[in-house]
């Protein structure tokens, strides 16, 4: 299992690596930290003539505490999940890099290439719709960001142009009030999710849901942000928790495959939906 | 920038176990067979060749990766350790020893991959639970042990490497 030849480029800058995808367009490949498509090459699903390597990109690496976080598209997901500062004002992703492969890839793997790979059962990219973050994607011309929710278009397929590199992601900080919960269902701890739910929930002072944002991955195509505006108002407590997964569920249109059927992963998504609900609710109350 | 050719070969100097190395490669050669066919360090292991199973697990800058998932080329200039960096001439280490009185091995297919994992593991994790070294090993496919050796030899390195360095405090 070897890829078929390519040639390399190695791009010290941005500047170098968006020149080279203005010039190469649809031909160059990307190469982040390769827990993806590295094993695509050696299986030669992908048959790239140019394989453009951006890991010694200076500073693409970087996580910036402002407004909102933000972290280098070639931030590696084990350095991210050792910053506790970081995980204090993005608490969905301590829930949920546990989750992302095992150590030895989350020390190579990053979050750029997580997300522009768009495996549906993906986790960060699903964190990153649950949250509402937003997806930096660096050209030639310019640098434009894509909210989370309308980056990833399918299987494999999202937003970006091919002479775009994403250069970071922008995640909301934490909010007061607010409770965050992640569960998901593996053959294996660390493969792929047969489903995965995530949520944040902000209560009012009076207990009742002031903002609801849930999210399902490996369930459909791409991570698929649930409408809960009908439950705004509503209080935050156990029977709520239920009508929302239950309801939340119905509307899903469920992929099968040999790992599940489409029943199988609805179930799922209630009951996982059911219990990241009142997690968080409970994170909330108790906090 | 660095660009080559996807015939070219092009030379690759790196720093295998503290010694400098050097070989030939095209951008396609990855890393293990690098390692192995170029450098002759046959230690590490080639399983699945996608990222599965772990056999081919080296250190590279400091950190526990699979080496069949990247390419030579992209090790220019890298410090990697291999299975073949851990025993003293004929004494093994603290860990390979543990491996062998609990035994962390039959065939030993897995070996150098979980040995370089466990590694890096130790050092971020000097007094790891019984959970987080499986957790670490979840990255890794044994089809002998069981995994409950390996467990054991693992927590037992960390007690051992614990008592060398009171030890050496103590001294
Ligand atoms: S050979 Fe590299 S992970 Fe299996
Ligand atoms: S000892 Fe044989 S595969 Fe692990």
């Amino acid at each position: 299992m070897k890829p078929v030849a390519f040639d390399y480029c190695r791009p010290e800058s941005v500047e170098e690596a968006t020149a080279l995808l203005h010039e190469l367009g649809g031909d160059a490949v990307l190469l982040a930290g390769g827990m993806s498509l590295g094993p695509m090459l050696n299986m030669r699903l992908v048959r790239p003539s140019v394989i453009v390597d951006i890991n010694r990109i200076e500073g693409l690496d970087r996580i910036v505490l402002n407004d909102s976080v933000v972290i280098g598209a070639m931030a590696r997901q084990g350095d991210v999940m050792a910053d506790v500062n970081l995980l204090g004002e993005v608490p969905l992703l301590e829930a949920v890099l546990p989750h992302v492969g095992h150590f030895q890839t989350r020390n190579r793997g990053t979050f750029g290439g997580s997300v522009g790979h768009a495996d549906p059962s993906a986790e960060i990219p699903l964190a990153l719709v649950t949250l509402g973050g937003t997806v930096e994607l660096t050209a030639r011309r310019g640098v434009r960001r894509v909210p989370a929710a309308e980056f990833f278009h399918g299987v494999l397929t999202t937003a970006r142009r091919a002479d775009e590199m994403i250069t970071a992601l922008h995640w909301p900080r934490r909010r007061r009030r607010s409770g965050y919960a992640f569960e998901e269902v593996a053959q294996r701890h660390g493969d792929f999710a047969i489903a995965a739910v995530a949520c944040m929930a902000s209560l009012g002072e009076g207990g009742e849901l002031a903002e609801l944002r849930l999210a399902f991955g490996g369930v459909e195509d791409r991570p698929i942000l649930a409408d809960t505006s009908s439950f705004i108002g509503a209080p935050a407590d156990g029977a709520s928790a239920a009508e929302i997964a239950a309801k939340v569920a119905d509307g899903l249109e469920p992929m099968e495959d040999i790992a599940a059927s489409a029943d199988y992963r609805r179930a799922l998504a209630r009951t996982l939906g059911l219990s990241v609900l009142e997690r968080a609710f409970e994170q909330v109350a108790g906090s | 920038m660095r660009r080559i050719g996807g015939n070219e070969r092009h030379r690759i100097e790196l720093t295998v176990n503290g010694r400098s190395h050097a070989g030939e490669a095209e951008p396609r050669m990855l890393l293990s067979d690098f390692l192995r066919h170029r450098l002759g360090l046959y230690g590490t292991h080639v399983g699945c060749e996608h990222g599965v199973c772990g056999a081919c697990t080296v250190i590279v800058d400091g950190r526990a990766v699979r080496s069949c998932t990247q390419y030579a080329i992209q090790a220019e200039g890298a410090t990697i350790e291999t299975v073949e960096g851990l025993a003293d001439g004929e004494r093994l280490n603290a860990l390979q020893q543990a491996f062998h009185e609990h035994h962390g091995l039959q065939c030993g297919f897995c070996s150098a991959g979980i040995l370089m994992s466990a590694v890096h593991f130790l050092k971020e994790n000097p007094r790891p639970s019984e959970a987080a070294v499986r957790d670490m090993l979840s990255g890794h496919i044994c089809r002998c042990t069981g995994y409950d050796g390996i467990v054991r030899a693992i927590l037992d390195a960390a007690g051992t490497l614990k008592d060398q360095t009171k030890e050496t405090i103590g001294e």
